[in-house]
């Protein structure tokens, strides 16, 4: 076991971890990520990050406000609102001012565009909120926040994976992690914590999420006894590749992009009248499937179109050059000449650690915190995403809440001794024997079948439309899956870059988020944002406008608790667009 | 379809030298490399060790050798290769085993080049201002990933690890370019050291190889000319 102390460890090397990192810098901190920087899922997000400049047409943050609420179907915490679309602004301009080249308008401001859901006046029409750079917004913000990290020295534990936390009565104090290149684990002691790992989305076959979004970190909370909330909200992105789910951004349909049946039809136009095709997420994702199940989609397929082919060439290669290309080499066609088939796909957890709005990790419904735990970004719920979230919030949420975790954090440390870890046990000894007890099974199953099964099984039962048959179909298939899990089989039993053993690893916490998913969803009976339940098809504020505070308890049962939704401005309405 | 893929397979824990490994894999024309990979690794052989996140060539990970030239796996399809396809790890860095090599020398080019936008008076308040032909001047080179198929694609590279390489010079040029930076003297210096841009003797792997259809080669020369004239 090597040991090692530092201040502060940030695990995930996303834009939630690194703008932290920036925050931190100075201090003796460190990021551990799984993979290398540069690689983490922020850099595949497309489209643009929202903030209201003004700088093509009149906004405000309250717009931008009452867009994200209405967006999340009410259940988003308005005071966490707030917080992100009155800080937005600056976080734009700070990142300019670091030098993300954002696209310009004629005038040398940075250029805006429209986005899903973000709207003038309280939802009157369309709005251009969302700053860009071409359709790597994502990729540039990424770039620019890990430059940012090289200016200042940060330190970086490269493909490390962090496998659990270490917690001395109830206060966090460092984490275990597995160090892939050699195959020692590591434990990094530290008066603070920050989760800032990423989503999931590879509980599901369907995903624009890369195979490095497992969850493993979400996992390890979970396991170590605090709740996870709102699990049941899981946003399907209507517009993946057809069979692959690579992402075909919502700034497609910003540009002016349509949505076409089997018949030629936009349909957008019937569900939608004012919005259109620039519905939110969890309205056209339902009416793709709307239209499958009636018998519109293309060929009685299970996909429709995507019609870009008013847009022309130019205004693709200069404004979505990016998923132009996705189309070309991963379908063989032209979108500026030819439709092309999409299907929704898994893109974003809403649900996650619950925190306040400082990123503190909270342990019950009334917003008890771990001393030193912090999370932020997709693993964590704070929630500024409710029930659905908006295109381009993701972003926003990994800035406004990364910043704001550096800044309580760099407070915390001047407040705090450091924890003593380890009197009278290794606190690496749980990981160290699950390690062993998989690499030294010499007969079983391999991790790539189960994982395969779960994956269909979540894509059949627990996406777009659920019931109360098909949830409980999920929860029973999933534990014959967790039976099989415990006697999974690798080929590799050596000690370097075995990514058998990780992705073994990785299914390990597969299996627990979709436990918790498929529990969440069976407990909320209603339909809200992402979440529709054939049964209950109706939003039910009386008796759900709560958050779901779901455990894991030692036998492996769950435990349910709720947590009210702060409402400030904003009261709930219907939601129509 | 089925395809032969031959792999070149190296595990120092066990191995003196790598070796070639074959494996037939059912895989569609529309598959990815990646996915043929992926065949072996899940169903065949899980000792197999390679790189890979997002699949869609975005996030740099799987830069290999795949039939003699440096691609994405994740971004070159089945029907592009033919029946046999030869893998190999990238060249010009250690290998750690299979097809993942030792990636620091590579980002130690990259931190060389001060990769971060450097000015020195207080920034406005709201954004600075950037005309779109100034924003168009560096755009190329903002596309990069840092995925290391044009540095590892480079003879001149291979020959002399202390070349900085193309990449470092393509985040270099990013910089340089853009018209809100203010550390152009600083990086042309250092780029104009034995180890740098002059280096290169335009062989325009690095253009062939980048999987971001970035100008690699391009950006190398207007580099050398921005030494040369100091002006750029």
């Amino acid at each position: 076991m090597i040991k090692q102390t530092f201040d502060a460890v940030i695990v995930g090397a996303g834009g939630a971890g690194l703008r932290a990192a920036v925050e931190l810098a100075g201090r003796k901190i460190a990021v551990i990520t799984k993979l290398y920087p540069t690689r983490s899922h922020t850099g595949a997000a497309q489209g643009g990050i929202a903030a209201p400049l003004g700088n093509m047409e009149e906004d405000h943050w309250e717009w931008y406000m009452f867009d994200t609420v209405k967006g999340g179907d009410y259940l988003v915490d308005q005071d966490a609102t707030e917080a992100m679309c009155r800080e937005s602004v600056e976080i734009v301009f700070e990142l300019e001012h670091w030098g993300l080249p954002f696209d310009r308008t004629p005038d040398g401001l940075i250029a805006q565009r429209r986005f899903g859901g973000h709207t003038r006046n309280f939802g009157e029409g369309p709005v251009r909120r969302a700053c860009h750079a071409a359709d790597r917004t994502g990729h540039m913000i990424l770039q620019t926040l890990y430059q940012q990290c090289i200016k200042h020295d940060v330190t970086f534990f490269n493909e490390y994976q962090v496998l659990d936390l270490l917690v001395e009565d109830g206060v966090c104090a460092g984490v275990v992690a597995y160090h892939i290149d050699s195959g020692e684990l590591h434990t990094f002691h530290a008066k603070a914590v920050l989760f800032a790992v990423g989503g999931f989305g590879r509980i599901y076959k369907i995903t624009s999420n890369g195979h490095a979004l497992t969850g493993e970190g979400v996992a390890a909370a979970w396991r170590r006894g605090l709740p996870l909330m709102d699990m049941e909200f899981y946003q399907f992105h209507p517009t993946g590749v057809y069979k692959l789910g690579i992402l075909l951004s919502e700034a497609a349909r910003g540009e002016g992009a349509v949505f076409v049946n089997d018949k030629g039809e936009r349909f957008m136009e019937r569900y939608s009248p004012t919005l259109k095709d620039l519905a939110p997420r969890d309205i056209c994702s339902r009416c793709v499937y709307q239209e499958i199940r009636e018998g519109r989609g293309i060929g009685g397929k299970d996909y429709v179109y995507l019609d870009f082919r008013h847009l022309g060439h130019d205004i693709l290669e200069k404004k979505l050059p990016d998923i132009t290309e996705f189309v070309r080499v991963y379908q063989g066609l032209d979108p500026a000449k030819e439709l092309v088939p999409i299907q929704p796909t898994a893109h974003y957890a809403m649900g996650g650690i619950p925190t306040t709005i400082n990123a503190e990790v909270i342990t019950d419904e009334r917003n008890a915190p771990m001393p030193g735990f912090y999370a932020a970004g997709e693993c964590a719920c704070v929630s500024v995403h409710g029930a659905n979230r908006l295109g381009t919030n993701s972003l926003m949420d990994i800035l406004v809440f990364g910043r704001r975790a550096g800044q309580h954090m760099a407070q915390y440390l001047k407040q705090t001794e450091p924890v003593l870890v380890g009197a009278g046990h290794n606190p690496d000894s749980d990981v160290r024997e699950r390690l062993e007890r998989i690499l030294s099974r010499t007969e079983g199953e391999s991790a790539a079948r189960i994982r395969a099964e779960l994956q269909q099984m979540m894509m059949d039962k627990v996406s777009v439309f659920r019931t109360e048959t098909g949830l409980r179909e999920a929860r029973a298939e999933l534990r014959s899956l967790k039976e099989r899990y415990a006697r999974v089989k690798i080929d590799d039993h050596g000690r370097r870059f075995n990514t058998d053993l990780l992705e073994a690893l990785e299914l390990g916490a597969l299996l627990d988020l979709a436990d918790a998913t498929i529990a969440s969803c069976l407990h909320r009976t209603e339909s809200r944002g992402g979440h529709f339940r054939e049964d209950y098809p109706r939003r039910d504020d009386a008796n759900w406008l709560k958050h779901v505070l779901i455990y894991r308890r030692e036998d492996g049962n769950h435990e349910f608790r709720h947590k009210p939704v702060v409402i400030t401005r904003f009261q709930p309405m219907e939601r129509k667009y | 379809m089925g395809t032969r893929f031959r792999i070149k397979r190296f595990n120092p824990e066990r191995d003196a030298v790598p070796h070639w490994e074959e494996y037939d894999v059912p895989v569609e024309p529309t598959d990815r490399v990646l996915d043929g990979l992926h065949h072996i690794k899940w169903y065949i052989d899980g000792t197999l060790a390679l790189r890979r996140s997002c699949g869609h060539g975005i996030c740099g990970s799987d830069a290999m050798m795949i039939n003699g030239r440096n691609h994405l796996a994740c971004k070159i399809l089945m029907k592009d290769v033919g029946r046999t396809v030869t893998v190999e790890p990238i060249r010009g860095l250690r290998v750690i085993k299979d097809l993942v090599v030792d990636m620091e020398p590579f980002f130690e080019k990259y931190r060389s080049v001060l990769p971060y936008l450097i000015t020195h008076d207080e920034p406005p308040e709201k954004e600075r201002l950037q005309s779109p032909e100034d924003r168009a001047r560096f755009d190329d080179t903002t596309k990069c990933i840092l995925c290391a198929a044009c540095t590892t694609a480079c003879p001149i590279y291979w020959a002399d690890g202390e070349y900085v390489g193309p990449a470092a010079i393509v985040n270099a040029h990013r910089f340089i370019f853009d018209s809100r930076d203010e550390g152009t003297e600083e990086r042309l210096e250092i780029l104009a050291e034995r180890s740098g841009a002059f280096k290169c003797r335009t062989t325009f792997n690095c253009t062939d190889a980048c999987p971001r259809g970035i100008d690699v080669t391009r950006a190398i020369q207007d580099v050398k000319r921005a030494i040369l004239f100091r002006k750029v």
